[in-house]
């Protein structure tokens, strides 16, 4: 049985390699007969041509204009790619609302020549002043970490120190702020309790603020107890949102 | 006072000893009623199947047949059916007799004493020991209510009493009326201590959009609002004399004491401590108040003169402190609620702040107010506190002396701001058992349960003195 399939299998190895040879044969003889082309004619004596371009100013600002300039010599057909077809010689004033290199094609009996130019746009002016102009009440909001607490206590609590330590250093930058620590409690305490409790949160944070070199008269402090809950689900993510120390900016 | 205290300390040398939970005698107990109570209670403390033991003191039978028009006005009618559901209701909430159920009375009742027929009342069905019977006229501008409170049983010398009120011919008036008499029946039958009918229950109620301070009458009826300061209002406590009403509120300084006068009908003023001020309570002379302030640092309890002046420190703990009640009795102790050693547990202290002793073993523990007989507090306790120990808030009575506690609700829901009725017989509480916070009404030995008000969510019930 093997020795009868090696001797098939060669039979056809053999086969193919008939037929490659065959092609072979053919092709190069239709080679051959397009390998005698009659001797090509002189080159013209058309110069070659030239072309450049410039854009200025080479930044803009959004909205802005800026003057684009090209020159070209020897050329027939002048393009530049987003604009078309333009004058041999020429500039135009361009607005893209975005940084745009500008390609310039020359073609002439000669050849062909590009140039190209780079026109930066950047933001306008109003969009680069507005953080400056952000209110340091935004900033605050923004930047202020509320601190939580555990059930029933008022020390803070280890993992809430990042947060402390963000709001001193933020608070620190901005002295002229003033604000509200509010204490919050969940609602499960009972309410006189919770009102005293959340005294207690509100007075940890600004002791820790104080002790780190904020001045006690910036800090108001005021208990809500669970009176302003944030969250009124009867669930453990829920009593942690309102076991906390909350910030207000002061206007 | 020192003896008692004295005697105190001897039996309770540890601070923190825990409640024990086996019988034993209180032989110091004299209210029939709470006596009864405990014996009943104490050797099951938290198991609330009421035994029979000391049960067996008869309530009088009384039976209330309507009282009958006696005069022709259309007004009658209305009256009438005032007068007969609150006089029913104050005798029936009383606790102290047994209605006999109308379901028993013959077809004809008496309005006067010539109608009594004595053998249909004091033999069976009714079988009743006690009637209380009379008649409503309107009549010249003005309704007369005639009442009797006879003694079936003693034939020959029936009448207990007679009374007769006149008022103008208004629903208030009218209730007012029955509130009167039943009282009066209620102080004879009672062992002499004044009917509750006339008392006041102030309390928080935020129906109006915020929580403000509202009244109403031991009843439920006539519920009213008294502040109107859009912010948040909270512990109303009512003065002894019934004059004014000092509460806490947050306003634009921060959480103070403000004083609501009841004759005047507004804010008086009353000074501010600085600080978050809170739960302010009246001693039972009405010439000092404990407050819970945060003026110097922690949240600790403060003692002044009721008009604000004097402010001195009687707590010195790491806190916080809150929610101070004086003995209603002597005047001599202050209960208040301290979580200095973690979970809030309840204290009392003499009123010049030594003597600190913890009542509570375990928990959380808030909210005591004392009762009008010096001998119990009432408070709000969980008493099975932490994980896996789902706990409900529920409102206990703890003898002082002996530290034994006795579990009052059951039924679901937190329950919280325990408050005594003047007569020492009735508590009223916040509950959330009906799906959101209202007040309800009970007797001292928890039955009797019934709700006081429905609209809004209302908290943080506090009763009149008298």
């Amino acid at each position: 049985m093997n020795r009868k399939n090696i001797s098939r299998k060669q039979q056809t190895w053999n086969a193919l390699a008939t037929v490659v040879a065959l092609t072979a044969v053919l092709m190069l003889g239709a080679c051959a007969k397009k390998a005698a082309p009659p001797p090509p004619p002189p080159p013209p004596a058309s110069p070659s041509p030239t072309a450049a371009i410039s854009v200025s100013p080479d930044t803009i600002q959004k909205g802005q204009s800026s003057t684009l300039t090209w020159q070209t010599t020897n050329a027939t057909d002048v393009s530049i790619d987003g604009i078309g077809a333009v004058q041999p010689n020429g500039s135009q004033q361009v607005s893209p609302a975005d940084s745009t290199t500008y390609h310039l094609t020359a073609k002439g009996a000669g050849g062909t020549q590009d140039a190209t130019t780079r026109l930066t746009v950047t933001p306008p002016p109003v969009v680069q002043a507005a953080p400056p102009s952000t209110s340091e009440e935004d900033l605050f909001g923004q930047t202020i970490k509320d601190v939580y607490f555990d059930y029933d206590k008022s020390d803070l609590r280890g993992d809430q120190s990042a947060s402390i330590q963000s709001d001193m250093l933020f608070l620190n930058q901005h002295p002229g702020i003033n604000f509200t620590v509010e204490g919050h409690c969940d609602n499960r305490g009972s309410t006189e309790y919770n009102l005293a409790l959340g005294d207690q949160r509100a007075s940890s944070v600004k002791n820790a603020l104080v002790t780190a070199g904020i001045s006690a008269s910036r800090i108001k402090t005021i208990s809500y107890g669970k009176e302003k809950p944030f969250c009124m689900e009867d669930n453990e993510a829920c009593w942690q949102q309102n076991r906390r120390g909350h910030f207000v900016y002061q206007k | 006072m020192q003896d008692t205290h004295r005697d105190r300390q001897r039996k309770v040398p540890q601070p923190l000893q825990s409640v024990p939970t086996g019988a034993s005698p209180l032989g110091r107990l004299s209210s029939l009623l709470l006596l009864i109570l405990l014996l009943a209670s104490a050797s099951f403390a938290q198991d609330w199947v009421r035994t029979g033991s000391g049960l067996g003191v008869d309530k009088v039978r009384l039976a209330v047949p309507d009282f009958k028009p006696s005069s022709a006005d259309p007004l009658n009618t209305a009256l009438l059916k005032t007068f007969n559901d609150t006089f029913w209701n104050d005798l029936d909430n009383s606790g102290v007799v047994e209605l006999v159920s109308k379901s028993f009375y013959p077809l004809q009742v008496p309005g006067l004493p010539a109608e009594v027929t004595f053998g249909v009342w004091n033999s069976p069905p009714p079988n009743a020991a006690m009637m209380a019977f009379g008649n409503l006229a309107v009549a010249a501008g003005k309704v007369t209510v005639q009442g009797w409170l006879y003694d079936v049983k003693n034939t020959a010398s029936p009448q207990v009493l007679g009374k007769q009120y006149s008022d103008v011919p208004t629903d208030d008036a009218t209730r007012l009326i029955a509130h009167k008499f039943a009282d009066e029946i209620i102080y004879r039958l009672g062992g002499g201590i004044a009917g509750i009918s006339e008392s006041k229950i102030f309390f928080v109620s935020d129906r109006g959009g915020h929580k403000e301070i509202w009244g109403m009458d031991y009843d439920g009826s006539n519920q009213r609002q008294l502040t109107h300061e859009g912010s948040i209002a909270l512990s109303p406590r009512i003065s002894p004399d019934g004059s004014r009403v000092a509460f806490s509120a947050l306003t634009k300084t921060g959480w103070d004491i403000l004083m609501y006068s009841m004759d005047l009908n507004r804010l008086v003023s009353f000074p501010r401590f600085g600080g978050t001020n809170l739960s302010p309570a009246w001693s039972p002379d009405g010439a000092k108040l404990a407050v819970s302030s945060s003026r110097g640092g922690n949240s600790q309890i403060y003692v002044c003169d009721a008009n604000g002046a004097n402010l001195h420190r009687m707590t010195s703990g790491k806190g916080p402190d809150v929610s101070p009640a004086w003995n209603r009795k002597t005047g001599a102790q202050i209960a208040f609620v301290s979580g200095s050693t973690g979970l809030p547990q309840v204290y009392t202290m003499e009123a010049d702040g030594t003597n600190l002793l913890r009542m509570t073993d375990q928990g959380y523990a808030v909210s005591p107010n004392w009762s009008p007989n010096g001998q119990f507090l009432t408070l709000a306790w969980i008493r099975k506190y932490g994980p896996g120990e789902p706990g409900s808030s529920d409102i206990y009575l703890m003898d002082i002396a002996s530290k034994q506690w006795v579990q009052l609700t059951h039924d679901g829901g937190r329950n919280d701001f325990p408050s005594w009725s003047p007569d020492g017989r009735h508590i009223v509480f916040q509950s959330s058992r009906s799906g959101k916070e209202e007040i309800w009404e009970m007797l001292a030995d928890g039955t009797k349960l019934h709700q006081l008000t429905f609209t809004g969510r209302n908290s943080q019930p506090n009763w009149s003195w008298k």
